[in-house]
């Protein structure tokens, strides 16, 4: 990747990230930890994976999108902002009564949203019906889904690995933000998932490791997705909860609540500064 | 009398998705192992690119059918009644119904007329857990004739449908002039004294109840309620104003479905006795489907006692 390519995708990241602060902060709550873990992954998916048109949202030959674990719905709408599917006008409306950024992806009203989601485990197997269909009508897009470690934990998860193995859905890419940390504490602690790389290759994906923070390797992982046949893929990213953000980072007690005023100073201060780096290069 | 033909409401199922299935590249079936007995086999052999089998899973099935539907497919996802609304209510509920996809969930085996399998797989709360999830049309088809044309109002109209059919064969009550249109109930029977509202396998023991109420000398009104919801209020609020008591009978427990339905209704527009023929808030078991039925009160001579029940309630 050439320098310039990762400055923007680096500059969208941040961008998705002051979102979440942004939308969480004014919402009064939300789960911004697993959504800054995966701004990076939506950056690069945005803005270079996906054939995607933000103008026409419901174009019937665009790659689709599912985010399965739909709390980290900021982070999905700060690249949505970002990429010009909604105003970011909207992101402080987040999780507020008549917005249409409902606390999780609402397909029927968000432009971009390719599936509803929050209950976990439901999105992969949408996410393989959407393959499937892509299959059963000759057309050739593919489909993205981003699921949580900790809702690996779902049985539903394992039997739509089962299926979209069995079916053979080269077309669909599953991407495991794997940062450890679940509402109750680490993975080992709850009742842990471990290990999922073997997990998912048991089910016929081919299986790819990556660290989810590194540009080159998503980048990578995802060109090499495209190439292979007769088995979906599912990338495992190892990823940071709270990335970006200093305070937040690794930090189990940062999944499900916002910044009060002075930490979204803090944050908002981190993410600016960082920002402005990349508008004076 | 003639012998009176019967098929079972899941036989009409597999064969009127054959007949969609030549008529409309876009219906996909699907089924979690029980084609044979859900009577999707049918479709699986004569389109097999368009059956996927999704195998003993039933939650993943209901998420890869909501995902199938986004991509324009008109999606059939089959399996007995106590798995496809029991075991994925919520599938149903996050991935079908919240977003309100096309997506048709034809269940079987609904009721305790499945017979020997027992408890487990006799499911009398479907009606009240479909129900309850907003947007939702639910189809209780009382016969061959009524479940094809319900099938084909299911794929003219764009949303989720449950469809409910049942394991034993039921006399066809009705010859291809039997217009059907969802959230209408018809009239199969005038009548002054008492409505009985059925719906499914009862609507054949109304007619026979309402013979027997005859003999008696008291008129009953018969209203087949083919479409739980929406629920045709206009039908009902005229049947309790013109007959002033109310009986529901259906092959469901008597809490949530059509008899909650109709009690709910009549209670904020034109208060009626209502006397619900059901599953009395108890689990089913093991047995012949016919000797269940009698057992279980789902039967013509139950209807009658409960409509007598019903006009000594009038005021």
């Amino acid at each position: 990747m050439d320098a310039t390519t990762k400055r923007q995708l680096e500059f969208e990241a941040l961008k998705i990230r002051l979102a979440v602060i942004e939308g969480t902060y004014h919402a009064k709550c939300g789960h911004p930890g697993g959504a800054l873990s995966i701004a990076d992954m939506l950056s690069y998916l945005y803005f270079r994976e996906m054939n995607i048109r933000p103008n026409d949202p419901k174009w019937e030959d665009r790659d689709r999108f599912v985010l399965s674990k739909g709390h980290a719905a900021p982070a999905l709408y700060g690249v949505l902002a970002a990429r010009g599917f909604i105003s970011e006008d909207l992101i402080p409306t987040l999780r507020h009564t008549g917005s249409i950024l409902q606390g999780h992806p609402d397909m029927k009203g968000i432009p971009g949203v390719d599936m509803s989601t929050g209950s976990l485990g439901q999105g992969i197997s949408a996410a393989a019906g959407i393959a499937l269909g892509a299959k059963l009508s000759g057309k050739d897009f593919r489909t993205y889904a981003i699921l949580g470690d900790g809702e690996l934990e779902e049985g539903q998860v394992w039997e739509a690995a089962m299926f979209a193995g069995h079916k053979k859905l080269d077309n669909l890419c599953v991407i495991v933000d794997n940062n450890n940390l679940q509402i109750d504490g680490c993975l080992e602690e709850v009742n842990s998932p471990l290990p999922i790389p073997e997990k998912f290759a048991a089910f016929n994906f081919h299986v790819i490791e990556i660290d989810a923070h590194d540009f080159d390797q998503i980048e990578k992982a995802l060109n090499e997705a495209r190439t292979v046949k007769g088995k979906p893929t599912a990338i495992i990213q190892k990823s940071v909860k709270g990335r970006g953000v200093s305070y937040m980072e690794n930090q189990v007690s940062w999944h499900g609540k916002a910044p009060n005023a002075e930490e979204y100073e803090i944050a908002k201060k981190e993410l600016l500064t960082a920002l402005a780096a990349y508008k004076e290069g | 009398m003639a012998e009176v033909k019967t098929i079972a409401t899941r036989d009409s199922y597999g064969s009127e998705l054959v007949a969609l299935g030549a008529e409309d590249e876009r219906i996909i079936v699907m089924d979690a192992d029980l084609s044979a007995a859900t009577k999707t086999a049918g479709f699986r052999k004569a389109f097999p690119d368009r059956f996927i089998n999704a195998g003993i899973a039933e939650a993943n099935m209901m998420g890869v059918a909501a995902g199938l539907s986004t991509t324009g497919k008109i999606v059939f996802a089959s399996s007995f009644a106590m798995f496809a609304s029991g075991r994925a209510f919520e599938q149903v509920r996050n991935s079908i119904g919240y977003p309100h996809l096309n997506v048709k969930i034809g269940a079987t085996h609904a009721g305790i007329s499945v017979g020997e399998d027992g408890a487990t797989h006799q499911c009398c709360e479907d009606i009240a857990l479909m129900r309850s999830i907003p947007g939702m049309t639910i189809l209780n088809p009382a016969d061959d004739t009524e479940t094809r044309k319900a099938i084909r109002a299911a794929v003219a109209l764009s949303g989720p449908v449950y469809l409910r059919f049942g394991r034993l064969a039921v006399p066809v009550l009705f010859d291809d002039s039997y217009k059907f249109e969802i959230g209408k109930g018809v009239t199969l029977k005038e009548g002054t004294d008492v409505t009985i509202v059925a719906t499914g396998l009862m609507v054949g023991e109304a007619l026979t109840a309402a013979e027997l109420l005859k003999n008696e000398g008291v008129s009953a009104r018969v209203i087949n309620m083919a479409t739980i919801k929406p629920l045709d209020r206009d039908i009902l609020i005229n049947a309790a104003r013109e007959t002033g008591a109310i009986v529901t009978a259906e092959e469901h427990s008597i809490l949530g479905g059509l008899g909650g339905a109709v009690a709910e209704l009549l209670s904020e527009t034109v208060p009626t006795p209502v006397m619900r023929v059901g599953v009395e808030d108890r689990f089913g078991q093991s047995g012949p489907a016919k000797e269940l039925l009698k057992l279980y009160g789902l039967c013509a001579e139950n209807i009658v006692a409960k409509a007598k029940a019903a006009i000594a309630l009038k005021k």
